[in-house]
């Protein structure tokens, strides 16, 4: 019996990766957000160690990253599991679904009460007047604007298929973030935007529901998914969690936590509790988001550096595998990030953490210090060249002494150019929950609040501005005096 | 001694240099000279091994140039091209010294050599610590000579040194370069396109048009016997401000 305390142990340490701390993650959204501090304040009022990776991305990176065991949990909604992660056309029962996911290694908790449909918006003064109630009042506007998420352009139960369905025409349907729909639909940009129908901003925007009269969706009802081998007690602490929101609830969760821009002050009034204190105060935080994108930018930089010139002294000689060295370097650039990432967190080795970001940067790093030195080199003179050479320089010598030295304005350039491009490409980071100045932003974005958008946005600028103004000193330090004098 | 044998050079389908028989007298100095795009700077980078011949053998000093013996003649051979190809990362004295240093020879016997050096070359000792840029056309090729002849070599290779310079710096280098030449009996090869300049430096000279020798000998040699209409036509097209 022992024995077998000892071996759970083991198989729970093995499964949930890190071990010790319980790491909840959670999506890119409010309610996503505020389900995550739940789970966490349960799990720790259960005596629980739990860390809460909050907006690490959208479904598939989050399932992804259960899946590996980077995360042991987060909330997901039934209409998503059986379209999105089971990718079945049927309608499944909850009990179908939890039998679908446990052969792929991963629990369900019971409902948590309300139900989170897809929905269409619109502002209800225009809906009003075109008189537009129910989604099949649309066939008869196909002139409106739509503004749609990206997700819900590329799920199996959105645009498309709910298009067909009601038979619509929309002519004008393109994808806008969540967050910033609303502020489009205020202005006019757009007419109609997909939302979730627990969304605090329907109330406070003074938006209507449109009718789903044909019943397509299908139903959102919120639960936890977690790994099948977390500690038995801490699935009993989140089962406790079932039956206990209903919409109402839950929409006025949503509501107090962009009111007040604090998730876990939401997840305290849910428990009744006092919220703890904000950590530190803004420049604290600022400070400590800096540190953390200079981190990156230097990890990321500091690789491509030492991986980069060499593959670019290769790439200065003509031939095949230069060819190739800078189509791939030319290639890996036109990844977009958010897809980079994607691509790299269900790797082994990978996951959510700063490795992966890290990597990300480095990868698109790379481009400017190879292109930049194998150009350098290649500009370098025949005559300096047949010089060298004929001095009786070995190769290497000729390289070190010579060519590199020559080219180091070129080269440094291109290491310049890097790193001011990764100093805007690490905010990206905070997708995957590594934190730096991308954390502000996102959460910003996700708020629609431009304030905390500019407390990531304004350091970020000015850091691209000391970065620029730090290698323009370094210039004196490796570019030769020679190299600096006019002619 | 230089000694080309059945040496050719073609660049895919056209013939730089036909194959080529070519000795050159140990001491001397000897002239290679024709017009633009006659093989001369190709027989000369032949030499140096910056290129590969396509049929034949070059011989210096009896020892086959070769990919496994390249390195340590190079070091035995001294070269000057037209724009004096200094590398502009390093001073005056930097680049005279970089071969010196990179061979680990003592300091003290260096700076022996390159105090030498400059006043056999008349270059100022108080310009060594500047760059190419702030040097003048006439001091970079004489930087230049410094730096081939720095760890005394017995092959001086000179590839038009002075084509690039205005006419009295001209005539003042190639008044020094004949003492230099004279001093040091050197075997050295000067590749140039004026008549004149070749017959003032070289004991003899080596007329080459399209890739073939035409005619070789002193310049009297070609003045009063030339080979075909070609050589007469190049010794005239030189035309001297007599005849202006």
């Amino acid at each position: 019996m022992k024995s077998l305390g000892i071996l759970l142990t083991v198989f729970a340490f093995c499964s949930t990766a890190q071990s010790l701390p319980i790491v909840v993650g959670s999506k890119r959204f409010t309610e996503s957000y505020v389900l995550g501090e739940i789970a966490k304040t349960a799990l720790q009022n259960a005596g629980f160690t739990v860390e809460h990776k909050q907006g690490m991305g959208g479904t598939i990176i989050l399932w992804q990253a259960l899946v590996a065991g980077e995360i042991a949990l987060y909330p997901e909604y039934t209409g998503t599991i059986g379209e999105e992660i089971l990718k079945t056309k049927q309608r499944l029962n909850t009990d179908e679904i939890r039998a679908l996911l446990r052969e792929k290694g991963v629990g369900m908790t019971g409902e948590l009460g309300f139900d989170n449909t897809y929905a269409l918006v619109m502002e209800r003064d225009r809906a009003d007047k075109q008189g537009i109630h129910k989604i099949s009042d649309l066939r008869e506007h196909p002139e409106l604007n739509v503004g749609l998420t990206h997700e819900f352009l590329d799920r199996q139960d959105g645009w498309a298929p709910l298009s067909a369905r009601y038979g619509l025409q929309m002519r004008n349907v393109r994808g806008i973030d969540h967050a910033l729909g609303y502020a489009a639909l205020r202005n006019g940009s757009i007419d109609v935007k997909d939302a979730y129908s627990t969304d605090a901003r329907i109330a406070e925007n003074n938006l209507i529901l449109l009718d789903d009269d044909l019943h397509f969706f299908p139903q959102y009802k919120a639960v936890f998914l977690y790994r099948l081998g977390t500690d038995p007690r801490a699935v009993t602490a989140l089962e406790k969690l079932a039956g206990t929101l209903d919409t109402t609830r839950m929409t006025r969760l949503n509501a107090e936590a962009e009111r007040t821009k604090n998730y876990a002050l939401a997840a305290a009034l849910y428990f009744g509790q006092k919220p703890e204190p904000v950590a530190g105060q803004l420049a604290g935080k600022i400070g400590r988001w800096i540190w953390q994108h200079l981190q990156l930018v230097g990890a990321s930089l500091l690789l491509a550096i030492i991986v980069g010139i060499p593959l670019g002294i290769r790439a200065s000689r003509p031939g095949p595998i230069s060819d190739f060295i800078l189509s791939t370097t030319g290639v890996i650039q036109t990844i977009p990030s958010l897809a980079l990432l994607a691509l790299l967190v269900p790797l082994p080795f990978f996951g959510i953490g700063p490795v992966t970001a890290i990597f990300a940067l480095f990868l698109y790093s790379l481009l400017p210090i190879v292109r930049n030195t194998a150009t350098g080199l290649q500009d370098i003179a025949t005559p300096v060249r047949e010089s060298a050479a004929a001095l009786g320089l070995e190769p290497q010598a000729q390289l070190w002494k010579v060519f590199l030295p020559l080219a180091s304005r070129t080269i440094l350039a291109g290491v310049k150019t890097s790193a001011i491009i990764n100093v805007g490409t690490a905010t990206l980071a905070a997708l995957i929950g590594v934190g730096g100045l991308g954390e502000p932003i996102i959460s910003g974005l996700n708020l629609n609040d431009y304030s905390t958008i500019l407390q990531g946005a304004i350091p970020a600028a000015v850091l691209a501005l000391l970065v620029q103004f730090f290698f323009d000193g370094l210039e004196r330090v490796f570019i030769p005096k020679g190299l600096r004098l006019k002619q | 001694m230089i000694e080309l044998k059945s040496v050719s050079k073609s660049f895919g389908a056209s013939i730089a240099l036909h194959e080529t028989d070519l000795c050159l007298d140990a001491g001397k100095t000897t002239a290679l000279i024709g017009p633009s795009g006659c093989g001369k700077s190709t027989l000369l980078r032949l030499i140096v091994g910056l290129l590969e011949p396509t049929t034949g053998t070059i011989k210096i000093e009896g020892q086959i140039v070769s990919a496994s013996v390249i390195l340590s003649l190079r070091r035995r051979i001294g070269y000057v091209i037209q724009e004096g190809g200094l590398f502009a990362h390093l001073t005056a004295a930097q680049n005279v010294l970089l071969m010196a240093k990179h061979l680990k020879r003592p300091p003290g016997e260096m700076h022996t050599r390159l105090r030498e050096l400059c006043e056999l070359t008349h270059f100022p000792e108080n310009a060594l610590t500047r760059y190419p840029v702030e040097l003048s056309g006439g001091q970079r090729q004489r930087v230049s000579l410094m730096r081939a002849l720095m760890l005394q070599p017995s092959v001086l290779l000179l590839d038009e040194p002075l084509g690039a310079l205005d006419p009295m710096v001209r005539t003042r280098l190639q008044d020094d370069l004949k003492e230099i030449f004279q001093s040091l009996q050197q075997t050295t090869l000067l590749v140039t396109h004026d008549m004149a300049e070749a017959g003032f430096l070289a004991s003899r000279i080596v007329l080459l048009n399209e890739g073939r020798v035409v005619q070789s000998g002193t310049l009297d040699d070609l003045r009063t016997r030339p080979a075909s209409d070609f050589v007469r036509d190049f010794l005239h097209a030189q035309r001297g401000l007599a005849e202006v």
